[in-house]
């Protein structure tokens, strides 16, 4: 858990972003403490990938303001990408390499010292040394996603960002990776931001959650205020809620 | 720029190029397939017709050789970025600390040693089998070399940047575009051939100037560089690679305002 003196490693003010004058993300603002673990939830088309995207510098937005570690993402975004790194279940590693060659040229790309070291350490901490030879290509999903996130470990980042890092994994792998994210935060203090639409990865996981509904924020607080706040009985129920009617609030 | 980081890139490339032996034969099949067609027709022609004009047709194998240049260099570029699009790895490119200088100086640098195993192996090849020996050229290899690497560097610039604007729909133009050049810069026929108003066109690109220069060199009635025409490659690359640059960064930049990027790395 993150205390709120903790300084701010990520802030958004005003995000709006509109695609052939429809808005999918309206005014979003929030704030991201070291050691805290943010969960941005929402319904497909909530707005929730759009923002990620422009909090990675990979989308522009058509207003608002990112900072992060104090500085304006656009301007700074070398010095930023240096500190901060990125999972996702939608992306990869070339197949063709092994392993260790992609975690190799990565280990080079973020100037990490001691990287064969560094690459086993990691693999070992994801229990996944024995395919540091294998091809990437040919991982299973749960071996895909534990790669990705030996990759997002490699520059030790002070700001994680996770898109939907249980998605498609046995609940054995998901569990496993869950435990990972969790030990990250406790020991690294890092500032994790978390999508995902698995409720229970969220109530697990997340020191606080962010719903998004047609691009707005329509819930934030902690899961358990939030489940209490909108008289539900479960995370997902609220999910469910929101995704049907909008509101959070109950009546 | 960083030298670590580009260098890193590179490193992804050769690390694919020692995974797939495959690679490796397309960097060699395809351009022995063409040193074969055109050097055998080389020699039919030269057992055809009077001695003089014998040794003039050598610039076939010559401008088959430095188009080889032209290709590979933009094959280079467009080839390394799609090879990112097709393993879904784009996304981690872009949120790693490379700078877009970075990511381009790795691809011309894949280029470059793409060339050089291509040429290397057609000199050879023709060398033995047709009597052919580029360095018939001496040192005007030098600038027909840079000239064409560097103008193929840009035309690679240019395909990926249309790539990236519109998606993999367009994903063949990283082979159409050197073929749409390859009339108007008379890699085997002088300017003087082409319809009088395709000339202009031709004479604005700084590859024509290439191999109208090799075909000087290698006229036994020339046989020196014109080296006016030379300096005006070298301008002209310098405007190409100008325009390529400025073309590469709004494509990136439209890209990224519409929200394409994400889209079209994880399609």
């Amino acid at each position: 858990m993150s205390a709120p003196e903790n300084p701010v490693v990520l802030e958004a003010r005003e995000l709006t972003r509109e695609f052939d004058g429809v808005t999918v993300l309206d005014k979003f603002s929030f704030q991201l403490r070291k050691g805290e673990v943010l969960g941005l939830l929402g319904a497909n088309g909530a707005g929730k990938t759009t923002a990620m995207n422009m909090l990675l510098g990979l989308t522009l937005p058509s207003s608002g303001r990112i900072e992060v570690f104090g500085k304006e993402l656009q301007q700074n975004r070398i010095e930023i990408l240096k500190r901060t790194n990125f999972s996702s279940a939608y992306t990869a590693l070339p197949g063709n390499l092994y392993v260790w060659q992609n975690l190799a040229v990565f280990a080079r790309i973020y100037g990490v010292p001691n990287a064969k070291q560094k690459i086993a350490e990691l693999l070992e901490l994801l229990e996944i040394s024995d395919l540091s030879k294998r091809v990437t290509g040919q991982l299973s999903a749960g071996e895909s996603t534990r790669v990705n996130l030996c990759k997002a470990m490699l520059n030790d980042p002070e700001l994680l960002l996770l898109d939907e890092p249980t998605a498609s994994l046995d609940p054995d792998i998901a569990d496993k990776v869950r435990k990972f994210v969790q030990r990250m935060q406790k020991e690294r203090n890092i500032a994790i931001l978390y999508t995902s639409h698995n409720m229970k990865d969220i109530e697990e996981v997340c020191d606080r959650v962010i719903f998004l509904h047609k691009g707005k924020v329509v819930a934030e607080g902690t899961p358990k205020d939030i489940v209490e706040r909108s008289a539900q009985t479960s995370l997902e129920d609220v999910f469910i809620k929101i995704a049907r009617s909008g509101d959070v609030e109950e009546g | 720029m960083n030298f670590r980081i580009i260098s890193a890139l590179v490193l992804r490339y050769l690390f694919l190029y020692t995974r797939s032996p495959m690679r490796l034969v397309e960097l060699i099949f395809w351009p022995v397939v063409d040193l074969m067609v055109w050097g055998n027709l080389t020699l039919f022609l030269q057992e055809n017709t009077n001695h003089e004009f014998g040794q003039f047709l050598t610039f076939l194998i010559g401008g088959m050789i430095l188009w080889d240049v032209l290709f590979r260099a933009q094959q280079g570029v467009a080839i390394s970025f799609l090879e990112d699009v097709w393993t879904r790895n784009l996304l981690n490119i872009f949120v790693a600390p490379v700078r877009t200088a970075e990511y381009v100086a790795a691809t011309f640098a894949v280029g470059f040693l793409r060339i050089c195993v291509t040429v290397l192996v057609l000199c050879g090849l023709a060398a033995m089998s047709y009597n052919f020996n580029i360095f018939r050229l001496e040192w005007s290899l030098i600038p027909f070399f840079l000239n064409l690497l560097v103008f193929g560097w840009s035309l690679g610039m240019i395909s990926t940047a249309l790539i990236l604007r519109w998606g993999q729909a367009v994903e063949s133009l990283a082979w159409a575009v050197p073929f749409f050049i390859q009339p108007l810069v008379c890699v085997f026929y002088p300017v003087t051939k082409l319809p009088a108003w395709m000339q202009p066109i031709a004479q604005a690109l700084p590859a024509t100037h290439v191999f109208e220069g090799m075909r000087d060199v290698l006229n036994p009635a020339v046989h020196h560089l014109n080296m006016q025409s030379m300096f005006l490659a070298v301008g002209l690359n310098i405007v190409f690679m100008a325009i390529a640059g400025f073309i590469f960064t709004s494509m990136l930049n439209t890209t990224k305002k519409r929200g394409l990027l994400t889209k079209f790395a994880t399609q």
